[in-house]
């Protein structure tokens, strides 16, 4: 059996993958896959489908995704994926995904970091359609038996032998039972949302707990310090929410208020792409200007979009706005803020989404491929769905035997030490970082008891400050340029306990099979 | 302000249930009633309101913005999601339980495999790959944005977990398949949806102003009896 820890995009990806080809997986989630992450997605998935005669190619989409993760991603996996994400979107239009069409086609949209009309869409409820579509998918697999689900159920414990992964133990939430599962293992588990509660636009569900547990079994973690902050998020109760790409994608312009004068700064700096620039660039410059002691808020400018846009194409982020906000942006600007959005970091895994571990894959947000310094918007759906049916191809229905483990890793912090936990994180990730900011939050972090956890945050900060440039995301206001000798991935992992890092080359493009 | 949480609470399903207050003071009146149980269950100790120390309470939550179905629970006796539900709403006292017709895990947690078990049984899938379409695209997107969180089922008066009907959280997918399947495969779906739920709705609309999401139900209805019961050619 394979068993599949997460069933989001990448887990149910990988599930139907298995079931597809005859072999049986166990698909295990702490809530159903309604309740991941991905549904909430909402701007829309990349794929070079060319269907608004703009003449796009896989080339180009290969292309804005390396510069978009400023060449640290590995150019033969973002050849892989940006070859078979037409087919991708395909496959959901076949299983009734509902996209906006025209003429059986999925419609694009603009999305930041493309020049060309990229996007696949339904509304702004993307990853809800998706995953929806496939759910229906999955359920056809659980009848016949190929699929076992295990809903209300969380890892336990990855159990490792030498360098081979076993199987895991999970636990039924809902009675305190626990399962053993050999096999191969695929986490898919999301990103690592916990770590900073609160302040992503994520789901609570992704504690970090499964990635912190595979930190202490050695996994090796990749691209820690890669944290991207949305430039357009809004405050609500007990979380940041996210304004989707798609309202600057559909025509939305950022401005600062400077006693009281509106200052459109994106188009400003930035006359080809303006609003549309990478993440990473629209966000620092939005805190940047925030800054300014003239500054009275950065919003966003919807009010130009026309009546159809809004009806067709962003009627759920309209209603979002007058719920939360109390504010109708087809009618007045909404105050806008970066807030923390994507790990590009995470498990380290090759181009197969094999891990250090034999017999463990990793694959979509909790894995760190594709993306590099920066994820593009509508990738990383992408990235999952991909990412999870490669790793199930590469996974093996193996019988193995273990025994029941005696004890459990400790990867959970009492609250007031979580709370402590996470704030040290944040004082030292934000979206400008320097040396002494990060010596000081791993000043602190050093007094907290340790575990697995403190010690997967430890690897983070220790990332960003080992990595003196700035690159895609991570941004060093004391090394402010980027740098070419940094141009290399980041590796942490826990050995006998203590911290390991090093840096590796990015592979070399071999492009032989491929057509880009 | 202040406000009294009186909350049904169960150690787990073969415990007895009891009620138990806490005393929450708030400013902003947006906040929902999901950030409280949060906020509660990071204070350490939890107090009652007597000042009794109180376990932590177990209730489900994941997207905190009304998107994902986890936090469906009754509020002030109406199931309604609680990341959905604003302080501002409510008076100084909001009692929360949990869904009464699943059996109940513990606390604020009740378990709804039913409901998954439910699309398992009437066969919602795609054999064949789905007949595209702008109309049918519209019909699809609707549809997919069920929750799956129950609350419909809560209040209608025909559904419960054993009976033959199951209820507008399986008719609401079943639309997604209505919409978009192929003439090949077209007379299962029809089957499903007039046996497991045409012929048990009573059409009371009970569930009408219920949904957390908005779903469009009666449209959605209106649309699937065309094509299931009436057999009406469907628009592309
Ligand atoms: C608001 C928002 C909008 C977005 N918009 C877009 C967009 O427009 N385009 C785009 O490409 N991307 C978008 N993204 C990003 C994208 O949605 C995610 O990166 C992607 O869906 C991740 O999928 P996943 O399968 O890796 O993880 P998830 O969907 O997060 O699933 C994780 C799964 O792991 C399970 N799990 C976690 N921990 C445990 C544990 N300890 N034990 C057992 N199970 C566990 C969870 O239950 C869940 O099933 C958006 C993200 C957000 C938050
Ligand atoms: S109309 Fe009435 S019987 Fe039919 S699903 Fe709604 S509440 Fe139930
Ligand atoms: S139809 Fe509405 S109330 Fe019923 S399960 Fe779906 S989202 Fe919930
Ligand atoms: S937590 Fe997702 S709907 Fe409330």
């Amino acid at each position: 059996m394979i068993n599949i820890i997460g069933a989001g995009l990448a887990g149910l990806s990988a599930a139907i993958s298995c079931a597809k080809s005859g072999r049986r997986c166990r698909l295990i989630s702490k809530q159903p896959s309604e309740r991941a992450q991905s549904v909430l997605a909402e701007g829309g998935i990349n794929a070079a489908l060319d269907t608004m005669g703009e003449n796009d190619t896989v080339k180009e989409h290969f292309e804005d995704t390396m510069r978009g993760g400023v060449y640290l991603a590995d150019p033969n996996a973002v050849a892989a994926l940006t070859e078979n994400a037409p087919d991708i979107i395909n496959w959901l239009l076949g299983l009734g995904a509902g996209f906006n069409i025209k003429d059986d086609k999925a419609l694009l949209r603009n999305f930041g970091g493309q020049k060309k009309k990229r996007t696949a869409f339904a509304k702004s409820s993307t990853g809800k359609i998706i995953m929806t579509a496939l759910i229906d998918e999955a359920r056809k697999y659980e009848v016949s038996g190929l699929i076992q689900r295990f809903s209300h159920h969380e890892l336990k414990d990855i159990v490792v032998d030498g360098d081979t992964c076993l199987g895991v133990v999970i636990e039924d939430s809902y009675t305190g039972g626990k399962i053993k599962c050999s096999g191969d293992v695929i986490l898919a588990c999301g990103g690592l949302n916990g770590f900073f509660e609160g302040r992503t636009t994520g789901t609570t569900q992704n504690d970090g707990s499964a990635a912190a547990l595979a930190f202490s079994k050695g996994v090796e973690f990749a691209n820690l310090e890669f944290i991207q902050f949305h430039p357009t998020t809004i405050g609500i109760s007990g979380k940041r929410c996210l304004i989707s790409e798609a309202a600057r994608g559909e025509g939305g312009r950022l401005f600062a208020s400077l006693n009281g004068e509106k200052r459109y700064f994106m188009e400003e700096k930035y006359p080809e792409l303006g609003n549309l620039m990478p993440r990473d660039v629209v966000s620092r410059e939005s805190y940047e200007i925030s800054r300014r002691a003239d500054c009275n808020g950065v919003f966003l400018d919807m009010t130009g979009l026309s009546q159809s846009v809004w009806q067709g194409k962003l009627s759920d982020l309209r209603s979002e706005c007058i719920y939360y906000l109390g504010l109708d942006p087809a009618k007045e600007s909404i105050p806008v803020e970066p807030g923390i959005h994507y790990f590009m970091g995470g498990i380290n895994v090759d181009i197969n989404h094999r891990t250090n571990i034999k017999g463990l894959y990793a694959a979509g947000e909790c894995a760190a491929q594709y993306h590099g310094a920066n994820r593009l918007g509508g990738n990383s759906m992408l990235g999952a769905l991909y990412g999870g049916r490669t790793a199930a191809e590469n996974a093996e229905d193996r019988e193995i035997e273990f025994d029941m483990p005696q004890s459990f890793e400790n990867v959970t912090l009492s609250p007031d030490i979580e709370e402590e936990f996470e704030k040290i994180l944040y004082e030292g990730l934000g979206i400008a970082r320097d040396e002494k900011s990060l010596e000081n939050a791993l000043e602190k972090l050093d007094k907290l008891n340790k575990n697995a956890r403190t010690q997967l945050g430890r690897a983070m900060l220790v990332s960003a400050l080992d990595r003196r440039e700035s690159r895609g995301a991570h941004y060093r206001s004391d090394y402010s340029e980027k740098d070419e000798n940094f141009r290399k991935t980041s590796i942490s992992r826990l050995k006998n306990g203590s911290l390991e890092t090093e840096y590796r080359d990015i592979p070399e493009r071999s492009g032989n099979e491929s057509q880009i | 302000m202040k406000v009294r949480f009186d909350i049904l609470r169960r150690k787990n399903a073969a415990s007895k249930p009891y009620m138990q207050s806490f005393e929450y003071e708030y400013e902003n009146g947006g906040m929902t009633v999901a950030a409280v149980l949060n906020e509660l269950n990071r204070r350490e100790p939890l107090k009652d309101i007597n000042g009794e120390d109180a376990d932590l309470i177990r209730w489900e939550c994941s997207c905190m913005q009304k998107k994902c179905g986890a936090c469906a629970m009754l509020i002030n006796g109406r199931p309604r999601l609680a990341c959905d539900a604003k302080l501002s709403e409510y008076g100084d006292a909001i009692r929360l339980e949990p869904f009464r017709k699943f059996p109940v895990v513990a606390d604020l947690i009740c378990d709804r495999t039913v409901i998954f078990e439910n699309l398992k049984f009437i066969g919602a899938w795609f054999e064949k790959n789905a007949e595209i379409g702008e109309n049918r695209a519209a019909l699809a997107h609707e549809s997919s944005r069920c929750l799956q969180c129950g609350c419909c089922l809560e209040v209608c008066p025909n559904f419960s977990a054993d009976t033959k009907f199951k209820g507008m959280a399986a008719a609401v997918p079943l639309s997604r398949l209505l919409a978009q399947v192929s003439e090949d495969e077209k007379k299962r779906i029809f089957k499903a949806y007039s046996k497991y739920f045409y012929s048990g709705c009573g059409k009371s609309l009970a569930c009408r102003n219920i949904c957390p999401a908005g779903i469009d139900a009666e449209m959605l209805m209106v649309n699937s009896n065309a094509a299931a019961i009436w057999k009406r050619k469907r628009k592309k």
